[in-house]
């Protein structure tokens, strides 16, 4: 079993893993793999906890329900399943500042958590606004060919890799 | 166990392989995700477009068998061309995805955990303030429905599912040969 304590596999293995994957939560869940949903449900919950009922009469969340459903629970395990990945490979990480942030922006983690903040904020923003993610449009709709979702996933990367050369080769 | 507890479970399963394939192949690490947006490291396009060819088959094989059904999103340029675009810089900033920030979080990133889950939680709870304003004024500007690529083209699922593969393997080997 040593395959399970090396710390990369190849990513075409784990992308025909994740293809096969696909298939079993349509056949036996009758669910696509995604996850920005779930951020905007537990939104919701936490929104609750503050205004109570009300809450659920806005027009977002009638349509978005604040509530655990199999994709919220499919997030949860995610993190259980990466904490695995990583404790049989000896990969935890517990670390503030990843590298490549480090050799751009430096060490100092206060930067890099606004940094993340500020791009948590965008992500969720425009998750929610475009409907999914790289894993509900960019991995589960472009394999149904869904014009909504190659779209999705065309403007993930372009965005993203404009916005990369500006932050880490301008700014930096 | 009721059918909705046992759906729960499934989910919480497939949660965790998904979450074990993506710490095993890298892309919960923002120097991954940072290296594919500056086209150094190719390792999120092969994941992803590896899964879209086996997962593409296979669901659509299941599909004519009649074994399973899905329904592609509806969509429309507001929506799917600018909320992507602003996705796209949130990529970058963070570094991980609503799906892999899970997976960084397990594997113990801390920026992913005390900065990007706070901020992807006000984001959508901003965007869920701001609906009924953009539902009433850009999210139907284009307005294309549940349109599918065979549909677009007039054509049945495999002309447009071999093309597609066909596509992904040039552009595997073209990587692979420019040493990416």
């Amino acid at each position: 079993m040593n395959w399970l304590s090396e710390v990369r596999w190849s990513p075409y293995v784990v992308g025909a893993a994740i293809g096969v994957l696909s298939w079993f939560t349509l056949l036996v869940s009758r669910q696509p793999l995604g996850c920005s949903t779930s951020f905007a449900r537990t939104a919701g919950m936490i929104e609750r906890l503050f205004r109570g009922r009300k809450v659920d009469e806005k027009p977002y969340y009638r349509e978005v329900r604040p509530e655990v459903d199999w994709q919220w629970l499919l997030v949860i395990g995610m993190v259980i399943g990466a904490f695995l990945a990583a404790r049989l490979s000896g990969d935890l990480a517990a670390v503030w500042v990843p590298a490549r942030w480090a050799a751009a922006f430096g060490t100092a983690p206060l930067p890099r958590l606004l940094a993340a903040l500020a791009g948590g904020i965008l992500l969720g923003f425009g998750s929610r606004w475009a409907d999914g993610c790289t894993s509900g449009h960019g991995i589960s709709g472009t394999m149904q060919l869904a014009v909504s979702s190659w779209i999705s996933a065309c403007c993930f990367f372009s965005g993203g890799i404009l916005a990369a050369w500006f932050l880490y080769r301008v700014v930096a | 166990m009721t059918a909705k507890s046992r759906q729960r479970l499934q989910g919480l399963l497939f949660g965790v392989a998904f979450g074990f394939l993506l710490q095993k192949g890298g892309v919960t690490r923002f120097d991954v995700i940072v290296g594919q947006l500056l086209l150094e490291d190719f390792t999120v396009v092969k994941i992803m477009l590896t899964a879209v060819a086996v997962g593409t088959v296979g669901i659509h094989w299941l599909k004519h068998r009649g074994w399973t059904s899905f329904s592609p999103k509806r969509g429309s340029w507001g929506r799917n061309a600018i909320g992507g675009m602003l996705f796209g810089v949130g990529f970058a900033l963070l570094g991980y995805c609503p799906g892999t920030i899970a997976g960084a979080i397990g594997s113990g990133w801390l920026d992913a955990l005390a900065g990007g889950l706070p901020g992807i939680l006000l984001g959508s709870a901003l965007l869920a303030a701001a609906y009924p304003w953009l539902q009433a004024r850009v999210f139907s500007r284009g307005d294309f429905g549940d349109l599918t690529l065979p549909r677009l083209f007039k054509t049945n699922d495999w002309l447009v599912i071999a093309p597609l593969l066909a596509i992904i393997a040039l552009l595997f080997f073209l990587l692979e040969r420019a040493g990416l």
